[in-house]
């Protein structure tokens, strides 16, 4: 089954980071990934630009309205994704636990809706 | 309750719980089973009268159920992608007893981390024992539409989000278990608290059938030994809408099988020197219970067990309990001074601290 994991967190606990910090996270983003991959669960992934790039759009009531920033302005902000395929959800709460975006913030795992197959 | 009648009560339950269990696990649809299990009840209500009860009645009613389930879902599949059919291999001919035991399965998708904590209880009282939700939400004083909302909610997500059905592996067991514990221990409590509603007897069941699937728990076994003994005292709990504290009750109202079963299971739990706070719970009421034989309560006792319990596991309850103890050990002047002590920590609006501190006032005035 599909979980998609969407990763949370708090940008001013990203502040203080050095670039070194930055590419110690890579290393254990990357080595996860491929512990994913080898697992044969890896889907997708995608790591996202801060909320400020973010433009909102909706065509709800019949006219196309584009706002700049965030759907929601929240403390904790999505920071990306993971869509991973597993049998369960004790299996998809295992790899949620050992994603390194679990150390610093939240991560909601949503089943997908879509059919399988 | 008579052993007999017991026996009989426990089979009925025995049957509705594995028969619910075993469709749930095969599906992972608890609602569909439900409402299948319901179906073939119904159905049994109308053919059995007239053509007798057959000689396997679960065989009967498991036959019914899963004729119902496959027809549902073959209805959902037009509508949604279509499902494979469950694989169902039961004996036709046999009754709950040649089923697997999924019942651990479903206790623990119950109290997974991922349902709710405060529908742990409610959800296990529903599927396990049948009860329907109008009944759980007067005992735990809550809405029923609200509550019947949420079990609703609570299955699809069983359902939807996929939360297996398996026993997990001994490293994620024992939190696992806690859980369970946790909610079964929450059915004793909210009868402890109104005991008219008669849920002790539902969580002497669950933490029985909980000793029967993990007999080697000694928690389970505490926590058998505890509830037993709180419900081999229920007949004198409450005179006259009147709660009696335990030192005070009528010893010929408690239930001396009971009792016996709770020391039967103490025993075999603490053969596991693996104490822990359902044990050490079950020591206090042992202690208590002990009264029956020698005559009086032995303070010293549960003022060392009471002692151990706030190191493992510390509440206001057993702060408050502790100081009462301490009363009777060191006289009244001592127990008030360590009621105020806990008092800072506990909050003021702990009803037992209040009740405690009366019944210590009234003691040191009888002194004075």
């Amino acid at each position: 089954m599909r979980y998609t994991f969407l990763l949370y967190s708090d940008p001013a606990d990203f502040a203080d980071m050095t670039p070194e910090d930055w590419e110690a996270e890579k290393q254990l983003y990357g080595a996860y990934i491929a512990a994913l991959n080898e697992a044969g669960a890896f889907l997708d992934t995608d790591w996202l630009q801060p909320v400020n790039t973010a433009t909102t759009l909706t065509t709800k009531g019949g006219t196309r309205q584009v706002q700049d920033g965030p759907f929601a302005e929240t403390k904790e902000r999505l920071g990306g994704y993971f869509a991973v395929d597993v049998p369960d959800l004790d299996a998809a709460l295992a790899w949620a636990e050992k994603c390194p975006a679990a150390r610093h913030g939240r991560i909601e795992i949503r089943p997908s809706a879509m059919s399988e197959g | 309750m008579s052993q007999t009648a017991r026996a009989a009560e426990q089979a009925a339950r025995d049957s509705y719980g594995r028969l619910l269990a075993f469709l749930a696990a095969r599906t992972g649809d608890i609602a569909l089973a439900e409402d299948a299990l319901a179906e073939a009840f119904a159905a049994a209500l109308t053919h059995w009268p007239t053509r007798g009860v057959p000689d396997t009645p679960d065989a009967w009613l498991l036959r019914v159920a899963r004729n119902s389930m496959t027809d549902r879902q073959r209805h959902i599949a037009r509508f949604h992608s279509p499902e494979e059919s469950p694989e169902m291999v039961a004996p036709d001919d046999a009754g709950a007893d040649a089923l697997p035991d999924d019942r651990l399965a479903l206790l623990l998708v119950c109290a997974h981390p991922a349902i709710a904590r405060d529908l742990h209880t409610p959800l296990m009282l529903q599927t396990v024992l049948g009860l329907d939700a109008a009944t759980i939400a007067r005992v735990f004083m809550v809405s029923a539409p609200a509550l019947t909302k949420r079990l609703v909610r609570a299955k699809s997500k069983v359902r939807d989000a996929r939360i297996p059905f398996v026993i997990p592996g001994p490293d994620a067991l024992p939190e696992r278990a806690e859980a369970v514990m946790e909610a079964v221990y929450a059915a004793h409590t909210v009868d402890w608290l109104a005991p008219s509603d008669m849920m002790g007897g539902e969580a002497l069941y669950l933490a029985d059938l909980l000793v029967r699937l993990l007999p080697d728990l000694p928690e389970a076994r505490g926590l058998a030994a505890l509830i037993a003994y709180g419900h081999a005292r229920r007949a004198a709990r409450v005179v006259d809408d009147v709660l009696v504290p335990t030192d005070q009750q009528d010893m010929a109202l408690w239930d001396a099988d009971l009792s016996r079963y709770g020391d039967g299971h103490l025993a075999a739990a603490l053969a596991h020197a693996a104490p822990g706070r359902f044990q050490i719970e079950a020591a206090i009421q042992q202690v208590h219970m002990a009264r029956a034989a020698t005559g009086a309560t032995d303070w010293a006792a549960l003022n060392k067990l009471y002692f151990a319990l706030l190191q493992v596991a510390p509440s206001a309850g057993a702060l408050v309990a502790q100081a009462v103890v301490t009363g009777k050990v060191h006289g009244p002047a001592a127990g008030l001074a360590a009621l105020d002590a806990v008092a800072g920590s506990v909050g003021a609006d702990v009803q037992p601290l209040w009740a405690a501190r009366a019944d210590l006032l009234a003691e040191a005035g009888e002194i004075a």
